[in-house]
């Protein structure tokens, strides 16, 4: 190797840490603004590390923290996004299989106007859903319920998850299907025994991608929650906006956090399944 | 009672006809091979046979009864698939008996019939792998094993043997027609290879755009072909087709063949009456022969020829094929190996006339 290529590497390595350190700006004022007292935070430059870690912040967001004028914390609103994400994801995830199963091993006479209309699905903008769904709900009785927003959201994301399935179901061929049926096996037997077993990628990436979506989510969880079912995305928006005198930083910096802890565990947890299930299927066409 | 009959079997997608009035009828113990190019309907057939395809018209019983609007698994039938298809996540013992546990065949069974399937087939010490584990042959094995246990009326396999490199074809080629014999079993079998066709089936049917050519034993397909795409299709090298008059002298046949920078090569067939004027005149390379003047040669009471310039020889080992031009079409003959024969010189060549093919030239048909 010549000393051209190793100081162009360099070069590289400097300018992938400066961005990496952009990025990671942020994150590092809102943990050490989180660890800091008021009182520090007023006296203190921004990017300082905190004199004296205090985890009262965080136990104020948790607990006490007053989101309009319920004095609780995020607490029972990070369990409204629990209820409400979990099913969401689950429900969406495996009728979006059953779908991309159906799209890419059993063809049916519109298949394919089936698959664009769904896939249009995709690219209809929140807003324009948002009263046609205000008046379904109304009508199911689900208005301000957290069932209503775990449907709002599966509706949404079968679209993204009937793709990711039918992407994925279109690269194993057609003769295991018919060598199942030649076996004997009905359509949810080979679905079962021969297709899930393969589907460990795909579905971490549709968990992952339904996960972040749902539980980021603010404009569905504004419209269409009521005053016990509102999801945590409202509840931070809602506390660090009711402040009475001062603005506890510390508190909203920890309060964003807590909120954001769930979707990164995720990715920490499942993503290194989460860009194979992505490229998966694009190496064989 | 024949064990597959399909009677006026159609099929087509919308106004497209894939397949048109198929009949073949097979017994008990028969194998059967559909042999054609690419694009000829040969595995739209089976796929028809098995069921994974609807018909459009016609019926197909199979030991006698009618199964054509019947499903996959209720036709008695198993099917080994050109890819293999076996079940990736499952070893080699489930992807064998899973046909089974679908159908709610016991346990003890299930365990009789796969100890018995994989000792037949030698694929014991393989039973815990998973499919990504085996080599291509072994693959094989296992895909032909779950067609053993089902043990059924009639087996369909599809291109098996494409996937598989050239030495092991030709092994497993030879445990297939093993398989065949031992157990007695009627087989449908779809291949693009004519040779496979030839050293397997005891019946071929050619196909070509989704019309059946000809329907008959190797030999007859072989020694008799029904249409000039069959003699063209059949046998390697193919059959030569060359353009040739005729014109009756002397009560006898006389045949004409153009000759490169020569006077025509003419032949008397003294047994063919009542050809056309033009025709073309099939022959098989094996059925050309050095013309020795004597007749000691199989056949040769009915040989005639002449000299002709040869351009090219290849010797091949066991025989030396030479080609010369005749009729404006280039003419292969399989001469033996220890045959003087040299390119670029005139040498003797004689057809053996009890084994040539006259066709039409206008619609290919057979003459003889």
């Amino acid at each position: 190797m010549t000393s051209n290529t190793t100081l162009l590497r360099w070069g590289l390595y400097g300018i992938l840490i400066l961005f990496a350190l952009f990025y990671l700006l942020p994150l590092f004022v809102m943990l050490t603004t989180s660890l800091k007292s008021l009182e520090e935070i007023r006296t203190g430059s921004l990017l300082a590390l905190p004199r004296a870690i205090t985890f009262q912040p965080w136990l104020e967001a948790w607990s006490t923290a007053c989101a309009g004028t319920q004095c609780e914390g995020l607490r029972p609103f990070f369990w409204n996004s629990v209820l409400m994400a979990v099913p969401a994801v689950m429900i969406s995830t495996v009728v979006g299989a059953l779908n991309g199963y159906v799209f890419a091993q059993w063809r049916f006479p519109g298949a394919n106007l089936f698959f664009a209309a769904i896939l249009f699905g995709c690219f209809i903008p929140f807003q324009v859903v948002l009263m046609p769904m205000a008046r379904m709900l109304g009508l199911m009785g689900l208005a301000g319920t957290i069932p209503g927003l775990i449907f709002v959201h599966v509706i949404y994301g079968i679209g993204f998850t009937t793709l990711f399935f039918r992407n994925y179901y279109v690269t194993i061929p057609q003769e295991l299907v018919r060598a199942a049926k030649v076996d004997g096996a009905g359509f949810f037997r080979i679905f079962w025994s021969i297709f899930l077993p393969i589907s460990l990628p795909i579905i971490t990436v549709s968990v992952i991608w339904q996960f972040t979506q749902i539980w980021n989510d603010f404009l569905f969880g504004v419209s269409f929650s009521g005053p016990g079912s509102q999801p945590v995305t409202v509840a931070l928006n809602n506390i660090v906006n009711s402040t009475t005198g001062v603005k506890a930083y510390n508190v909203d910096m920890a309060a964003a956090i807590i909120a954001a802890l769930p979707t990164l565990l995720v990715y920490v947890v499942a993503g290194k399944y989460f860009i194979r299930g992505l490229t998966a299927g694009s190496v064989k066409g | 009672m024949p064990i597959l009959e399909i009677d006026h079997l159609q099929k087509s997608y919308g106004e497209t006809h894939i397949l048109h009035d198929i009949n073949i009828s097979i017994d008990e113990g028969d194998f059967l091979v559909l042999v054609g190019p690419s694009g000829c309907g040969k595995s739209t057939l089976l796929n028809c046979i098995a069921g994974l395809e609807p018909i459009t018209g016609g019926t197909i019983r199979i030991g006698g009864r009618d199964v054509t609007g019947v499903s996959p698994k209720d036709r008695d039938i198993a099917m080994v698939f050109q890819s293999y298809a076996l079940y990736p996540t499952m070893s080699v013992a489930r992807n064998i008996t899973f046909g089974m546990q679908v159908r709610g065949v016991d346990k003890a069974t299930q365990d009789r019939k796969l100890a018995e399937v994989s000792r037949q087939l030698q694929i014991e010490q393989l039973l815990q792998r998973k499919p990504g584990q085996l080599s291509g042959g072994q693959r094989q094995r296992v895909a032909m094993g779950r067609a053993l246990v089902r043990d059924p009326k009639l087996f369909l396999f599809d291109e098996p043997l494409s996937n598989l490199d050239a030495k092991l074809r030709v092994s497993m080629r030879t445990e297939i027609k093993k398989l065949h014999q031992d157990l007695n079993a009627s087989i449908v079998y779809v291949t693009h290879d004519q040779i496979e066709a030839m050293t397997l089936a005891t019946k071929i049917v050619v196909m070509k755009g989704g019309v059946i050519q000809q329907i008959g034993s190797p030999a007859e397909i072989y020694n008799r072909p029904a249409n000039m795409f069959v003699a063209d299709f059949m046998g390697s090298p193919a059959m030569n087709l060359i353009p040739a008059r005729v014109r009756a002298e002397d009560g006898q046949t006389r045949i004409e063949i153009d000759r490169d920078g020569d006077a025509p090569l003419v032949i008397t067939d003294p047994v063919s009456r009542n050809l056309p004027a033009e025709i073309v005149l099939g022959v098989r390379p094996e059925d050309i022969h050095e013309a020795t003047g004597n007749a000691h040669l199989p056949g040769t009471a009915q040989d005639a020829g002449g000299d002709v310039m040869i351009e090219i020889v290849e010797p091949a080992g066991a025989d030396t094929f030479a080609v010369t031009h005749l009729g404006g079409k280039p003419v292969t003959a399989r001469l033996r190996a220890e045959t003087e024969v040299r390119p670029r010189q005139k040498f003797p060549l004689a057809f053996d006339l009890s084994k040539v093919s006259y066709f039409s030239p206008q619609d290919g048909q057979r003459l003889n």
